[in-house]
């Protein structure tokens, strides 16, 4: 077997006439943090639900860990853990009560129970409120609580559908810190979002989703290059007369953008910054800004639908 | 996955013993709980009084005292025990059952649940199992406070064969409220609303309590001649009358409970009691054997278990082809 958790070829999910998910391909491989990104009904959460064997698959075949969902859910469901959209628990039980149901659905031994569900709560600092019923908490602390819950099975692979989506950006920060530590005890985490920059932080690579598709995949420097271009960006913030053209002679940068109020973007196929700063200075310039321009998810995003958009 | 039931892998009932042990648990320690029984008690408690009251004065022997508790129909309010229960047991049945799944669903547990390594075979039959174990508790509790009501008030023990009629009229209470609590949770695989479900599944009820009978006999006068002239075209009639109002499960729970109780009873229908009394000899008062008895209400216990497996399997199927997103 390859070093790949989840293995999708040609992933057909079919609504009537409807390609929700459009026979995909797609490769998980062990520990790494793999994003699903994509505008609203592109078919991240079908997918997720593919993969669990949650709901019906119409063409193609997936293969977890070595199961295939379809005939073994039951297998793939012991050791994937799922935290779905809007996370659920019963409100008339604890925290812990709560956990200890799943602990028996999953037939862990009480004993063992016990320290797994109590570690767990410690790892998502629920451990102080785990006697409290759910129905006291905020939505963080349930989507915490649906870590811990994947943190007490021991899953081999964390599926997380839009864990940030409704927290404030403390509570997206510690989320995301509570996944990089799946991450950092060898769980895969295979997860879908919307809030870019932050996915970006986290993720090893990503896919986005469009139209059912996989329109692009790989790490977020790759992607930026397909779609934004090779190139280093830089931004330069300076005064002085002609500096567009001061840039524009330097050699190797390629493109020079006027980013308005005295500041400017520009491309170069190399990094330019110290020829830069020497050039504009010896213009008569002066040089208030100088920054390397990290290529941004959400630019490629939203670079990527515009152009989808034109060609359509 | 039911294209591919066929050949998945591990068992179904992967699972069952910790929803059924939620269920129950939930159910017993549930606020509805508490105003079902006491719904129950309140109901049950006032034909048992009376007609314990009215029992004390009787001097004649009567070989079955005991078990007109549960069916004499006192004076001061015509509702005999079996009758309340009748109209009870549904209630309660429904209360358990209406929104036993679209309430994981609109409180996103479902996804979730389902999501741990069990089938949905599993969840279903486990949410199943535990309101009929609630109910059979409180059923149970119900029998036993009327039984220990009779042994007080009318102080002469039931004789054996009484005490095993009164057992089985248990088992067919409980058997009755499993038709009923199938029927809520179907609706509470069909509708995402438990409202809605409460509501179509009250409304059958009624339907059944209520119009059928009406419909039922309407339909039968359609069938009757004008003028009889065999005995066995009355008989005729009477058995499509019957056969008709055996599609109600209520109807099937009284003749059940009739038989058991009433040991006199031979056959269901007026004229079919009549007839046989007379064809075969046999004096009309006189009682049956407990087995001759239990054979007469075979047909009605099947047909009470066969009415629950049917409901719950149109479940299991709806269940299966349902998204678990929202
Ligand atoms: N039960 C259903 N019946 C018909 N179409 C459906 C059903 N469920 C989903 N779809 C369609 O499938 C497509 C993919 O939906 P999906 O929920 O996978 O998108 P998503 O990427 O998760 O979107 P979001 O970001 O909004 O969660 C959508 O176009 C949606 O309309
Ligand atoms: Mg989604």
């Amino acid at each position: 077997m390859s070093d790949n958790v989840i293995e999708a070829r040609g992933l057909l999910k079919l609504y009537g006439a409807t390609r929700a998910v459009d026979a995909i391909d797609l490769d998980i491989c062990r520990g790494e943090i793999f994003g699903l990104l994509g505008p609203n009904g592109a078919g991240k959460t079908t997918t997720i639900l593919m993969i669990l064997g949650l709901t019906e698959i119409s063409g193609g075949a997936v293969n977890v860990l070595g199961f295939n969902p379809v005939r073994q859910p039951l297998e793939v469901k012991r050791r994937v853990g799922y935290l779905p959209d809007s996370v659920g628990f019963y409100d008339h039980l604890t925290a812990r009560q709560n956990l200890r149901y799943t602990a028996r659905l999953l037939a862990i031994p009480r004993k063992d129970a016990e320290k797994r569900i109590a570690d767990a709560l410690e790892s998502v600092q629920l451990a102080d409120v785990g006697d409290h019923r759910v129905a006291t908490f905020s939505r963080g602390m349930r989507q915490r609580l649906g870590i811990a819950e994947i943190v007490m099975k021991k899953a081999e692979v964390a599926i997380l559908d839009e864990p940030t989506s409704g927290l404030d950006p403390h509570a997206t920060h510690e989320l995301l810190e509570m996944i990089r530590g799946l991450k950092k005890v060898g769980v895969a985490v295979l997860l879908s979002s919307h809030l870019l920059d932050r996915v970006q932080s986290v993720c090893d690579r990503v896919a986005l989703f469009n139209n059912g598709k996989i329109a692009l995949m790989g790490t977020v420097v790759e992607l930026a290059n397909k779609v934004l271009g090779a190139g280093h960006p830089i931004l330069v913030e300076a005064q002085g007369s002609d500096i567009a053209g001061t840039l524009r002679g330097i050699e190797g940068v390629q493109q020079v953008v006027d980013a308005g109020e005295g500041a400017w973007r520009v491309i170069a196929d190399r990094d330019v910054r110290a020829a830069v700063a020497l050039r504009v200075v010896s213009s008569g310039g002066s040089l208030t800004r100088l920054a390397d321009l990290q290529p941004s998810l959400e630019e490629v995003y939203t670079r990527y639908f515009q152009e989808a958009r034109h060609a359509a | 996955m039911p294209r591919n039931s066929g050949q998945r892998e591990g068992s179904p009932f992967t699972g069952l013993a910790p929803v059924f042990m939620k269920e129950f648990s939930d159910h017993l320690s549930s606020a509805r709980m508490m105003v079902l029984m006491l719904f129950v008690i309140v109901f049950g408690a006032f034909p048992v009084a009376s007609s314990l009251q009215e029992l004390r004065n009787i001097t004649e022997a009567d070989a079955y005292l005991f078990l007109r508790i549960f069916t004499s129909a006192p004076e001061s309010l015509p509702i005999s025990f079996v009758f309340a229960l009748n109209f009870i047991i549904p209630i309660m049945a429904i209360g358990l059952g209406f929104d036993s799944v679209n309430s994981e669903f609109n409180h996103r547990t479902l996804s979730r649940v389902l999501s741990q390594p069990i089938y949905r075979d599993a969840l279903l039959l486990g949410k199943f199992l535990g309101a009929l174990a609630t109910l059979a508790v409180a059923l149970t509790a119900l029998w036993l406070i009327v039984f220990g009501a009779g042994l007080l008030l009318l102080g002469i023990p039931p004789r054996g064969v009484e005490v095993a009629r009164a057992a089985s009229f248990l088992l067919v209470t409980i058997a009755y409220g499993g038709v009923w609590l199938a029927v809520a949770m179907l609706f509470s695989v069909i509708f995402r609303s438990t409202a809605t479900s409460a509501l179509c599944a009250l409304g059958l009820w009624l339907f059944f309590f209520f119009l059928w009978p009406m419909i039922a006999s309407a339909i039968t006068t359609g069938f009757a001649p004008s003028q009889f002239r065999t005995a066995d075209e009355v008989l005729a009639v009477e058995q499509v009358g019957s056969v008709l109002a055996r599609l109600s499960p209520g109807t099937l729970f009284g003749e059940a409970v009739i038989g058991l109780l009433n040991p006199e009873t031979k056959a269901f229908g007026y004229f079919a009691n009549m007839l046989l009394s007379q064809s075969r000899g046999l004096i009309p008062g006189a009682p049956l054997p407990f087995d001759q008895s239990l054979l007469l209400i075979w047909p009605q216990i099947t047909g009470l278990i066969a009415g629950m497996i049917v409901v719950f399997a149109a479940a299991y199927i709806v269940f299966q082809r349902e998204e678990v997103r929202a």
